[in-house]
This record gives C-alpha cells, sequence and structure tokens, in this order.
C-alpha cells in the first residue's frame, strides 16, 4: 500500500516538530526516516500512525486519506503495524497471546496458527509459551514485530526498532527483521538515527533535519551524491577541501585538477566546497602529494588515517593496515574520485 | 470520557477525606469562644499532663523496642545463615495477623495476678513468688512492641537483602570483620528503612485504642473516647484530637526527613544472589532461640490460648446473635472495601498521563487519612455529619439526624482512613500501563473499550485483588472508628472484643478476637507469597 504524506506540519510549544513534510513511500517499499534525535522522526510516525494529529498537510494511505482536510481516522481503525522502540510487549501474556493481540475477528485454530506461523517467521517458535520478561531483547523485539505483522496490516511502522538492542546483535536482526517484512509484503517505514541500520535494512532513506525533509534517496545515492551540506555531514565520514570549478567536470584544488561528474551543476570559476569520503583518497607511496599523518585509529583490516594537507585542511583515509605509518609522518596520497560533489561557498 | 468528571473527581475525594480534619478544625476555633470553657480547664489542670506524658512515653518505648526487635531479626533472617533461618523469615511476619488489642488482652488474661503463668509460678516456687505486674507502663509497652515489631523488620529486611551481603563484603574487603561491618557499614545503610519503619509504628502507637483500653492506660485516644462518653462533650474531644494531631504532624515530618534520605540509596537493585554470614554452633542455636522466643510470644502462644479459650465458650457464645456479629462485619467490610476501591480507580484514571499539579495533589491529601487516628477520625466525622445535619433541618426543616449515627457515618470513616491502604496497590496497577502499551494495542486495533477490558483490567487485576483484601482485613479489625460512630445495633466483632474485655471476660472476647486473627492471616500470607517470588525471580 502507498503511503504518501502532503505537507504535514506539527508544532508542539516551542518546536516546530514535522514542518511541511512531504515523502511517497511506494507499495512493498522499504523507506527509512534518518536524523539525529529530536529532528521529528518519531513524530512523522506517530502521525502517520495516528497517534498524533497534524496542524496541516494530509495523510494517506492506499490512497485513502487517514488525517488532515477535517477528517481523521482513529489509530485503531487504520491497520497501520507499529513496532515501538521499547517494544510496549503486553507484560501478562505470553509471546504467543502477545502476537495473537490484534487478530480479533478470527475463531481460535486461525489464531493460534497465524501466531505460530509468525513466530515461526521470527525465528522463535520454541519461545511461544515464554512471558515478556523471559525474554532477551532481541527476542522481545522479534515479539513486537510478529505482533505487528499479525493483523496483515498494509503497512508497517518501527521506531528505532534496535536502539535498545546490543550493538553485536543488531546487524543480524536488521537482516532478519527485512526478510520479514518482506515476506509479508508490507510498505515498511522505520525510523533510526543510525545510518548502518537505515543501509542495511532500507530501499529509500530520508534524511530529517528540524522537522524537514534534506533529501530523499536510495542509501547509494545519499552517501555518494548528498543534496546538501547536512546530508553530507551526516550520512558516512568525509570531509571538505577548496577548490575552484574550471568547467564541467573539473575542479582545481590544491590536490591537483580533480576530474569527475559533478552532482550539481555549478558555474565556472565558482568556489566550491568538495566533499571527500575515505574512500576517495588512497594511500600511493609513489604519489607526489603528500599529506601529514595527524591522527590514526588501528580498525583490524585498515587504518582510519587523518591527514593533513598542506593548506592545513585535513582529509579522512582508509589504508590496508600493512601500511603502519606513524604520527607525524608524511605519505603520498592520490584521488581516486568518480563523482564530485561540491557545495558552493558562500 | 467525558473530560470534566475525572478532573473534578480527586478534588471531591479529597474533600471527602479531609473534611473530617476540617470540622475539627472548624469546631475549635468556634468553640474557643463556646461555654465548655471550665471543664477544658479542669481537662489542662487534671488531665492534659498526664495524658500527654503517658502518650510521649508510650511512643518513645514502643518505638525503641520494635526497632531493636525489628531489626536484630531482620539482620539474622537476611544477612546471617542459622537453623530454621528460612522457616523464621516468613514466620516474624506472622504477629503481623495479631491486632494490638487482642495481643494485649491475651497478656493481661495469662500474666496478671491472677492469671495462669503467675499461678503456675507460684505453685512451683511457693505463695510469695511474684512476677513483675503486667497492668503497668511497661507492661504496654511491651506488648505493643511486640505486636508492632514486624513493620520495622519488613523495612529493614528489605534494605539489608538489597545491599546488606554485598557492601559487608565491601567492608570485608576493607578490613572490617563481620560485626564491626554491620554496625558500622549495613545497619547505617539501612537507617532510613529503619526509621521509615519506626515511623510506621510511632503512628500505630498515636493510634491505638484498643490495647491502651485493655491496659487502663490513658492516652489522647482513650482521653477523646471517654471525653465523647464519658463527660459527652464534644468540645473537649475535639480539643483533645486536634492535640493528637499535633502529635502525628511530628512524626510526620520526622518520616519524611527519614525518607529523603532514603531516596539516594534506593538506586541499588539487589539482583545478586544474597551471601550469608553462618552462625556456627553455639551463636547459630542462640538466634534460633531469640527468633523462637519472639514468634513464640508474639504468634503461638497467644494463639494457643484464644483457640483454647474460644473453644471453651463456642457451645455457650454461638448462636445466631454471633453469627450476626460476623455478617454484619463481613458486609461492612465488603462495602468499605468497595468504596475504597472504587475511589483508587477514580483516582488512577484521574491522575494518569497528563493531569494537572490540582489533581495531583488532591490525590495526596486523599491518601493522608491513613495518618490520622480513628479515635480522630471518628469525632471529626461526628462533628462533619452533625455539621450538615443541622443545615439541612434548618435548610428543610423538621428534626433528628439524617447522617449522624448511619452506616453512610461508619462507611465516610472507614473510606477517610483506609483509602490510602487501597489506593498504592491500585496506582501500582496503573504504573504498569504505560501510555505505549496503550498505543500499542489500539494500533492493532483496539478501540476504548477493549482497552479497559483486555488491557486495563488484566493489568490492574492484581492490584485490585490486594486493594480489597488489604482494605477488608483493616476495617474487619477497626474499633475506635467502629466504637464511636455504629448505628445502634451495628455491632461488628472488633467491638464485641472491646465490650467483653472491657468487662474482664477474656474467654468470651477470644471467639471474636479468634476470627479477626484468622482474617488477619490473609494479607500476611500474600506479604510472604510476594517476598518468596520476589526471592525466587532474584
Amino acid at each position: 500500500m502507498r503511503l504518501e504524506l502532503r505537507e504535514v506540519s506539527r508544532a508542539f510549544p516551542g518546536v516546530a516538530a514535522v514542518d511541511r513534510l512531504s515523502l511517497v513511500v511506494g507499495a512493498g517499499r522499504l523507506g527509512c526516516l534518518l536524523g539525529p534525535s529530536g529532528s521529528g522522526k518519531t513524530t512523522v510516525l506517530r502521525l502517520i500512525a495516528g497517534f498524533e494529529q497534524p496542524d496541516a498537510g494530509e495523510v494517506y494511505a492506499g490512497g485513502k486519506l487517514l488525517s488532515g482536510a477535517g477528517r481523521w481516522v482513529p489509530p485503531e481503525r487504520r491497520r497501520i503495524g507499529m513496532v515501538f522502540q521499547d517494544f510496549a510487549l503486553f507484560p501478562h501474556l505470553d509471546a504467543a497471546a502477545n502476537v495473537a493481540f490484534g487478530l480479533r475477528d478470527a475463531d481460535a485454530g486461525t489464531r493460534r496458527r497465524r501466531a505460530a506461523e509468525l513466530l515461526e517467521l521470527v525465528g522463535l517458535a520454541a519461545e511461544a509459551k515464554r512471558m515478556p520478561h523471559e525474554l532477551s531483547g532481541g527476542q522481545q523485539q522479534r515479539v513486537a514485530l510478529a505482533r505487528a505483522l499479525a493483523p496483515r496490516p498494509h503497512l508497517v511502522l518501527l521506531d528505532e526498532p534496535f536502539s535498545n538492542l546490543d550493538a553485536d546483535v543488531r546487524m543480524e536482526l536488521a537482516q532478519q527483521l527485512r526478510a520479514a517484512l518482506v515476506a509479508e509484503g508490507a510498505t515498511v517505514l522505520l525510523v533510526t538515527h543510525d545510518q548502518r541500520e537505515a543501509f542495511a535494512i532500507s530501499d529509500e532513506i530520508g534524511v530529517m533535519r528540524a522537522g524537514r525533509l534534506e533529501q530523499w534517496d536510495a542509501p547509494w545515492a545519499l552517501y555518494h551524491s548528498p543534496a546538501t551540506r547536512f546530508v553530507a555531514d551526516f550520512v558516512g565520514e568525509g570531509t571538505f577541501i577548496q577548490g575552484t570549478v574550471l568547467g564541467p567536470g573539473r575542479v582545481s584544488t590544491e590536490l591537483g585538477v580533480i576530474e569527475g561528474q559533478l552532482t550539481s551543476e555549478q558555474a565556472t570559476g565558482t568556489l566550491v566546497d568538495l566533499l571527500l569520503r575515505p574512500d576517495d583518497v588512497i594511500h600511493d607511496d609513489a604519489s607526489v602529494l603528500r599529506a601529514e599523518v595527524v591522527e590514526r585509529v588501528f580498525r583490524g583490516a585498515e587504518f582510519r588515517y587523518q591527514l593533513r594537507l598542506p593548506s592545513g585542511a585535513v582529509v579522512l583515509s582508509f589504508v590496508p593496515s600493512h601500511h603502519d605509518h606513524a604520527i607525524g609522518e608524511r605519505i603520498g596520497i592520490r584521488l581516486d574520485t568518480q563523482h564530485l560533489v561540491g557545495f558552493s561557498r558562500t | 470520557m467525558d473530560a470534566a468528571s475525572p478532573r473534578a473527581g480527586p478534588a471531591l475525594t479529597a474533600l471527602l477525606v479531609a473534611l473530617p480534619m476540617v470540622a475539627i478544625l472548624a469546631a475549635v476555633v468556634h468553640g474557643a469562644t463556646g461555654t465548655d470553657s471550665a471543664l477544658w480547664a479542669h481537662l489542662t489542670e487534671h488531665v492534659l499532663a498526664r495524658v500527654t506524658a503517658n502518650t510521649a512515653v508510650l511512643v518513645v518505648g514502643v518505638v525503641a523496642i520494635a526497632a531493636a526487635l525489628g531489626t536484630s531479626l531482620a539482620w539474622l533472617t537476611a544477612g546471617c545463615e542459622f537453623p530454621g533461618r528460612g522457616f523464621f523469615a516468613w514466620a516474624l511476619l506472622l504477629p503481623m495477623a495479631m491486632p494490638a488489642y487482642v495481643l494485649a488482652f491475651v497478656a493481661v488474661a495469662t500474666l496478671d495476678y491472677a492469671g495462669a503463668v503467675p499461678a503456675a509460678l507460684r505453685g512451683i516456687f511457693g505463695a510469695g513468688f511474684t512476677v513483675p505486674p503486667i497492668r503497668s507502663t511497661g507492661g504496654v509497652i511491651a506488648v505493643l512492641g511486640l505486636a508492632s515489631y514486624p513493620y520495622v523488620y519488613l523495612m529493614a529486611r528489605g534494605a539489608f537483602l538489597t545491599h546488606g551481603a554485598r557492601v559487608l563484603e565491601a567492608a570485608q574487603s576493607l578490613g572490617f570483620g563481620p560485626w564491626s561491618g554491620l554496625m558500622r557499614v549495613a545497619v547505617p545503610l539501612a537507617r532510613p528503612w529503619i526509621a521509615g519503619g519506626a515511623a510506621l509504628v510511632a503512628m500505630e502507637t498515636l493510634a491505638d485504642f484498643g490495647a491502651v483500653s485493655v491496659f487502663n492506660y490513658d492516652t489522647y485516644t482513650t482521653a477523646i473516647y471517654k471525653a465523647w462518653y464519658g463527660l459527652f462533650s464534644i468540645e473537649t474531644a475535639l480539643g483533645l484530637a486536634l492535640l493528637l494531631l499535633g502529635f502525628v504532624a511530628l512524626v510526620l515530618a520526622l518520616e519524611r526527613l527519614a525518607r529523603g534520605r532514603a531516596r539516594y540509596a534506593a538506586a541499588d537493585s539487589g539482583s545478586r544472589v544474597p551471601v550469608r554470614l553462618a552462625l556456627p554452633g553455639a551463636r547459630g542455636w542462640f538466634a534460633c532461640g531469640y527468633a523462637s522466643a519472639v514468634f513464640a510470644l508474639g504468634f503461638v502462644l497467644p494463639a494457643l490460648a484464644l483457640a483454647r479459650w474460644a473453644l471453651a465458650v463456642a457451645p455457650l457464645d454461638l448462636d445466631a446473635r454471633y453469627m450476626d456479629y460476623i455478617l454484619r462485619t463481613l458486609a461492612l467490610a465488603a462495602m468499605a472495601a468497595m468504596a475504597c476501591l472504587a475511589l483508587a480507580v477514580a483516582l488512577g484514571y484521574a491522575t494518569r498521563t497528563g493531569a494537572g499539579p490540582v489533581p495531583r495533589a488532591a490525590a495526596r491529601i486523599a491518601t493522608l487519612g491513613y495518618a490520622i487516628p480513628g479515635a480522630v477520625l471518628a469525632v471529626g466525622v461526628v462533628s462533619a455529619l452533625g455539621g450538615i445535619d443541622a443545615a439541612w433541618r434548618a435548610l428543610a426543616g423538621g428534626e433528628g439526624l439524617w447522617l449522624q449515627g448511619t452506616v453512610v457515618a461508619l462507611l465516610f470513616g472507614y473510606v477517610a482512613r483506609f483509602l490510602a491502604v487501597a489506593n498504592a496497590p491500585v496506582q501500582g496497577g496503573f504504573a504498569r500501563i504505560r501510555p505505549a502499551l496503550e498505543e500499542a494495542a489500539r494500533s492493532l486495533g483496539s478501540g476504548t473499550r477493549e482497552l479497559v477490558t483486555r488491557l486495563h483490567l488484566p493489568l490492574l487485576g492484581a492490584g485490585v485483588g490486594t486493594a480489597l483484601l488489604l482494605v477488608f482485613v483493616d476495617v474487619m479489625k477497626e474499633m475506635p472508628i467502629t466504637l464511636m460512630t455504629r448505628p445502634f445495633g451495628w455491632d461488628t466483632l472488633a467491638v464485641r472484643v472491646f465490650e467483653m474485655t472491657a468487662e474482664g471476660e477474656w474467654e468470651r472476647a477470644a471467639l471474636p478476637a479468634l476470627v479477626i486473627v484468622a482474617a488477619g492471616l490473609l494479607p500476611v500470607a500474600l506479604l510472604t507469597w510476594r517476598m518468596e517470588r520476589a526471592a525466587r525471580a532474584a
């Protein structure tokens, strides 16, 4: 079911939590809102679920108006599944009964079968009779997902689904979660502040800042062609160096003339800040370009070096870990860029 | 749901509970210019000093004994290992089921000059042998201390269990032996809880009416009763009630101080299995003997005595009239429990998410009644309803008492005093219904009615049951409110105990007392079951 928000706004005393936000998640797609805490992501979910009413704008699901223009469908009639940040499992019901909670019209046998089917899907068939407090955080999370999916909602919302879990189980769970959501064929919108989670699950990601959507794009595009400085900063690592546009696809910098497709048109002569990702900067002993190591972090397979250029600007570089250089050493680098991301300096 | 009615609920409930106090204040302020000043002068000259001294001595003595017994037994069962420890851990709570007035009349009956114990001792050691008289200040202090130590025991034990063993290990690693570690670390850490328990004991002692009546030991509560029934002076009773309220306020203030300090220490969650200090050989048996003695004196021996006397008088006393006492007691307890529950649930709905400061403040006032001694409440209820009756007569004409001396008055008093008892478990249930749970249910299609039936009721269930049970049993035991505000003929089991003990008919008091003790075992059983479950979960 297609989800659409049109110019939705919601203000709380003193803050505009959501500010004229529009987005579309296609039927069966997995969308994600990514942003720092306080950027209004959760409020967007609550507006869609119907726990909040928009001050302006409309929310549509499957072409049907849910909120706005004087209409408001209460949350219990929206058929939108929700997985809460703290899971909100019913403490008086076991895992199976939690999953079956929303199956009110089915007969007992159907309820039992559907609950078993979903617990199987999330890999908790053996834990059906456990009470919520007897489950680990990851298990509770999967019960919460199964519960949200049980009534076959057309749309599933997930609010920071991994924030209460240990870092080492997050990625694995994210993959399981994606598999289960795809198996049920639901349209999904999740909210997170962790870009790795967002990348692991989503087809499309929207980056939010102060209640507004900065960019809505596929993960790859978000990383390689961020639309705004904020997105460039927030998604992935990277630093900026100064340059001047020489012509289409050519930028002059202190590292020489860099060629590549500029993601946004800039007039010749424009002063730009050029984004360099750590994987754009290659360590090469043969290069005449030199940079001083100012900080290094050993990460096992590679070092993450912070390198200072002659101008004082700093770039990052991932270097295979057998290239062990001390702080203060000057090492050779070259650039390997395909896309140039430059923002005109103001 | 209508938004206005739940907002007004707490304010009305608070008004209901506060009305007796307001009535006392108003009557005293009004009465200060009244006509009864001669009687009041007599009272201040001859009665007030003695009653004040008696009450102060009693409170200090009882608190000292209860704190010593409660703390030492709590440490033994929570922090040490000795023969029978597991049994005593819950058995030492059983004296809670025995109202102080029951323990009091059993003690007087068996230990007075003509009682069984001194008689037996004279038989052994000769006629010249004397025991210290039980009807003395020391006697009443000892009995009330024995009846009320479980409050301190319960609180101190909780504190010792959560961090006793762990801090003791820390102390040992710093070179303290077990004994100096206990005295310098564990007890000081538990002091806020011990003080909290001691404050409860002080409140109960101030409120006690039945036990001091048995001993003919004049305190404020008995003085209020005598002013009421002996001198028929409502003004005098009101004045005494106000003074007793001053004592209560003092204890409440001290308790606040103690609890303020408890906050920083409460963060430690004792999820670890406690390490206990083994008491080997003779020391272990000494601990066992001490615990046995307290258990025997506080519960086993009195219960046995009650059972024997009750059996002796049962053929004579157990008639239709007696069934009437039981039925009336049960009916009153059930009505009061339902009324308290309804108000507690209404308070819960009104003060949960999004309620402003006014309902919250009102809810606090509404649960203050538990601190007010029953004798004071009774005086307040009667004068408040008397005022309403007078207003009614002035308004509508006619004569007679419309509310005063009816079951309404009685229930009014019960609700004012015991609403707090019902409120605590009910609010605990409401705390479990987090907003996210309701949103989860709504996102799964639950409307308002389903929220109540499938979420609220199941989650409130345990709290509702506990609330009903606690109020029910408290009303069964209650003596002064019932005695002073009951309609003619509405005698309960507790009233029967009072009347029989007033005439020295100890054996005939045993039968109703035994029923009260049996009912009192229910909440104690619930408490120990919870303790066991918590211990197993840890």
